[in-house]
């Protein structure tokens, strides 16, 4: 692979979720950490679609704050095109307007107070690459390229449906002519009709303008449209990566066959979903060894105490223990 | 063909508003048989929660219902006094919302609430409703049910309140459950579970389900038939496999072709262009006519009502009406 | 790709006094007959007060224009030795009491929204940067409001006033009484601001538009500024109501104390602290008037506010 754009490397990221500190002291309670990501590590290559895959709790929402700098990691580095952007500093001006987000809730994530073409040219104010009349030019020109008129500029975002709202927000998010686009559920909020929309509509602006996307999800149908490679997160940690569609032929970690089987089948092949044992662990407590091991039908002994780690896989990779006992699975 | 268990034809419900009044729903015909489980989809602000609503009479002023009749049973119960209408609910018909928060009180445990309800609804004593209550939560899957019933809601992890929420909704052996985004607010490894201890238990007691939720995925597993919303007003009913993979309407189908599958091939999604009308923007004639490719004259003057091409089946286009269809442009 | 909207949309935005006059606020105005009166009430007086000048009858504060023999004239009867006969009436000094309420309005009118704009100012600021930067600094700055909630605004106030009157020249103390009785109530006020601001900005901060700036890098000022304020300013404008209220009314009750305003500005409260002497010996209308003015303000302002906080709350309606 040639350098990757996006490096993550180790990365941690602890939440203090303790009682304040009198209520601690009186209670004689320790000190409590929640740990949303532990020692996450994958590329993006230049163009692809990375998803990343999860339930609540898995922290994935988590991982995308920490790529644009909206949370500091605990540990662990983030390489953008070669830089690194964890640094205490922030991340550098001049990589900051190469990457962008688009967020879950379309109602929430424009200024209602803000006229549209206002929402959209922020970025290009902030780092100043136009004079506000171009700005203003351009945002209408942006309207258009999302599939809106060029004429909502004025308008204000309360008069927009959920579906029309997120195309303002990618708007916004392509004013600043980025490379990299971190995608936040960008369809959860929305009607299937709509989703498809916009889901077409993120895939013809990255074959338009060479994005890359790193997409999170936790819908695994919407993931398998979208990405060329799969990232599972179960509880803070990566349990698999794997190249798009074969991910959903041949999944390795027992976690990611445990969601395919549970998601709903609109094919009506006849197959009857497997519900699965157990909910998802309070993070705060996750079980040792592989976090998975109490609703795992591979368990063994090695994973009560042992945490796996990731090992290649004839379709990515994968962390767990059962990939060592020669394939009796 | 036996009577349906309820049967609500031409419900209208109104929310009047300043700038004029809102049609939410708009001459609703549907049945549920006995024990059938009937999916209720269509996007947000299409009506489905506003039709659970009605039925159960919950419906928040100032938005009333302008026409149209519910029967349970045979009996009319849209316009019970709000008493009657009490013991209806709970007893009659049980109630599973998308949030198990709100519906189970955070002051009560869990066996509080069961037995209350229970007694409310079935004269018997005290010990013999606690008895009942843990049977069901045992039913409904919840491990040691005889020790955590005297645990508080927040005990419970999500899926487990939803599981409760269910019993509730159970324990007065109501005819009909209406359970609204039952698993909306839940993760996809949960929803299974709870999807299938919903239908199985009212299997196992005959109780009918009205099942409201945005998921086809659901659907397709759940439901025995299913009816499309589409801004309020009903666009086609049938057998759920059928419409799944045949749809009548139009909408229905672009909806179909809309949902990513884990299977598909195709890189791209088909999409409705546009979006559902607003309430106060809804177009002459059919509903659906500014989003339709097959649109032809009689969809732009004429609201198409519901017909049945096939038996079984429902759907309100003219493109189905032997009538119309002779005028439909070829090509 | 297809576009969402196929209407083709209308080149002119409405323009904003339309969009004013149709929005929820305005319509839920015009249907409120408690409102609309208040804030006839209101105006009335706001506008008498700011045009004294020109319609008071008389300037009461023109030593020139004073006729002694008119002292104690009563409302609406003629004066036995000149004759003149005054609406509401005429002080010991035989000033048109109506031409003094309105020049006494004008000064508590100034005096409680200067307080107010101050108490806002310092409440926004201090709540924006409390509830933006959370943590210690959050902490430390509410723990200095509760504090100092803890005490009687009106104390508070005094304190405030008696400690500035320390640091002034005894020649300066008249000129610059207004300004400190102006910073001593805004002082004692901040405090309402800062907590709803505070608790609002914490959050908005969370909303994803607020995070959209953040990962482009906008400036903390400018989302403070530019995001946040415009989307927290419904709960200020209610407190700003209710507050101008309560500064009238604390004006009023320092000025009656005899801490406020100098005897050459009168306010209501020193009509109010005049007239009382007065009550006794039979001439009510010194007294009265003022009296019924100060409430009618007050009372309208409140109404006002309290109407204002009822429409913005979509909970309650």
């Amino acid at each position: 692979m040639a350098e990757p754009l996006l490096k993550i490397d180790g990365l941690t990221r602890r939440f203090d979720v303790s009682k304040p500190w009198l209520n601690r002291v009186i209670e004689r309670e320790e000190k409590q950490f929640l740990t949303a990501n532990a020692d996450v590590s994958f590329e993006i290559a230049r163009g692809e679609t990375f998803a990343l895959v999860g339930e609540s709790g898995s922290g994935k929402s988590t991982i995308a704050k920490m790529v644009v700098g909206l949370l500091p990691p605990s540990a662990g580095t983030i390489t953008f095109d070669g830089q690194r952007i964890d640094t205490s500093a922030g991340i550098p001006r001049s990589l900051r307007r190469r990457f962008q987000m688009i967020f879950q809730d379309p109602f929430a994530s424009l200024n209602p107070r803000w006229r549209v073409g206002e929402i959209i040219a922020e970025p290009i104010r902030t780092f100043g690459l136009m004079n506000p009349t171009d700005a203003r030019k351009e945002a209408a020109r942006l309207l258009e390229v999302v599939g809106l008129s060029a004429g909502d500029v004025n308008k204000f975002p309360h008069e927009f449906s959920g579906g029309q709202r997120q195309r303002i927000a990618i708007a916004r998010a392509l004013s600043s002519k980025p490379e990299f686009i971190v995608c936040d559920e960008p369809t959860s909020a929305l009607d299937v009709s709509v989703q498809a929309q916009i889901l077409n509509l993120m895939r013809d602006l990255q074959d338009e303008f060479g994005l890359t996307y790193l997409l999170i999800s936790h819908d695994l149908s919407v993931v398998r449209h979208m990405a060329n490679r799969i990232g599972v997160l179960y509880l803070g940690r990566l349990v698999e990566v794997a190249q798009g569609k074969k991910l959903f032929t041949e999944p390795q970690h027992p976690y990611t066959r445990m969601l395919l089987d549970a998601v709903p089948d609109l094919a009506l092949s006849g197959r009857r979903r497997r519900p699965v044992e157990g909910e998802i662990p309070n993070p705060i407590s996750p079980p040792p060894g592989c976090a998975f091991h109490p609703r795992c039908p591979l368990v063994h002994d090695r994973c009560r105490h042992e945490v796996p780690q990731p090992q290649p896989t004839p379709i990515g990779q994968a962390a767990c223990h059962a990939l060592d006992r020669v394939d009796t699975a | 063909m036996a009577d349906p268990l309820l049967s609500v034809r031409d419900l209208v419900v109104e929310f009047p508003t300043r700038r004029g009044t809102l049609r939410a729903l708009d001459r609703v015909s549907f049945d549920i048989m006995p024990g059938e489980v009937l999916g209720m989809v269509g996007e947000s602000g299409a009506g489905k929660s506003i039709t659970g609503a009605a039925i159960i009479g919950l419906i928040e002023p100032p938005g009333r219902i302008a026409g149209g009749e519910i029967r349970l049973k045979g009996e009319r119960i849209d316009n019970l006094r709000p008493y009657a209408l009490r013991k209806i609910r709970g007893k009659r018909i049980g109630m599973v919302f998308q949030d198990p928060l709100t519906s189970l009180n955070p002051l009560y445990t869990v066996a509080q609430q069961l037995i209350e309800t229970i007694r409310t609804h079935i004269d018997c004593s005290e010990a013999e409703a606690r008895k009942r209550a843990v049977a069901l939560l045992d039913r409904v899957g919840i491990p040691a049910a005889e020790r955590r019933i005297d645990d508080y809601p927040h005990h419970f992890s999500g899926g487990m309140r939803q599981r409760v929420v269910i019993a509730l909704a159970l324990c007065a052996e109501p005819e009909l459950v209406i359970a609204d985004e039952p698993t909306t607010a839940l993760d996809v490894s949960v929803q299974s579970q709870i999807i299938e201890v919903l239908k199985d238990i009212c299997a196992e007691r005959g109780a009918a389900v009205m099942l409201i939720t945005h998921d086809m995925g659901v659907i397709a597993e759940t439901a025995d038939r299913v009816a499309v919303l589409y801004a309020g007003r009903m666009a086609e009913v049938g057998p759920v496999r059928e419409v799944i993979t045949e749809a009548l309407h139009p909408y229905t189908q672009g909806l179909m072709g809309s949902i990513p599958t884990l299977t598909q091939e195709s890189d791209r999604l088909v999409q409705i262009p546009g979006s559902m009308p607003r309430l106060n923007a809804i177009p002459q004639g059919c509903a659906f006519n500014p989003r339709c490719d097959r649109a032809f004259a009689p969809c732009f003057t004429d609201r198409p009502d519901l017909l049945s091409p096939e038996a079984g089946r429902q759907v309100a286009c003219w493109l189905h009406d032997p009538a119309k269809a002779q005028e439909v442009p070829h090509g | 790709m297809t576009p969402e909207s196929k209407t083709p949309v209308p080149s002119k935005p409405p323009g904003r006094l339309y969009r004013a006059w149709d929005s929820d606020l305005a319509y839920a105005f015009r249907t409120s007959p408690v409102a609309v009166v208040a804030t006839l009430v209101a105006l009335v007086i706001i506008f008498c007060a700011v045009l004294a000048p020109w319609l008071a009858p008389m300037n009461p504060y023109n030593p020139a224009g004073l006729n002694l023999m008119n002292g104690f004239t009563p409302p609406m009867e003629p004066n036995a030795f000149t004759g003149e006969t005054f609406v509401m009436g005429a002080d010991n000094q035989g000033r048109d009491m109506l031409s003094t309420i309105m020049y006494g309005t004008r000064t508590s009118l100034f005096v409680g929204a200067m307080a107010v704009v101050f108490a806002m100012v310092l409440g926004i600021s201090i709540g924006l940067f409390a509830g933006w930067r959370g943590g210690w600094v959050d902490s430390a700055l509410m723990r200095v409001a509760d504090v100092q909630l803890a005490f009687p605004a009106i104390l508070i106030a005094l304190l405030i006033f008696g400690i500035a009157r320390g640091f002034i020249p005894d020649n300066l103390r008249d000129q610059m009484a207004i300004w400190v009785l102006i910073v001593a109530i805004g002082l004692s006020d901040w405090v309402q601001f800062a907590r709803v601001v505070r608790g609002a900005a914490m959050v908005e901060k969370n909303k994803e538009y607020v995070q959209a700036a953040r990962v482009i890098g906008a400036h903390p000022a400018k989302i403070m500024f530019r995001h946040i304020l415009p989307n927290v300013m419904g709960p200020v404008l209610v407190i700003a109501t209710i507050s101008l209220a309560l500064a009238i009314i604390a004006e009023a009750t320092l000025s009656f104390l005899g801490v406020g305003v100098p005897p050459t500005q009168p306010s209501l409260g020193t009509l109010i602290r005049i007239g009382q002497s007065f009550l006794i010996s039979g001439e009510w209308w010194i007294l009265l008037f003022p009296a019924l003015t100060l409430l009618a303000l007050a009372l309208s302002v409140n109404l006002l506010g309290d109407w204002l906080r009822d429409a913005l709350n979509p909970r309650l309606r």
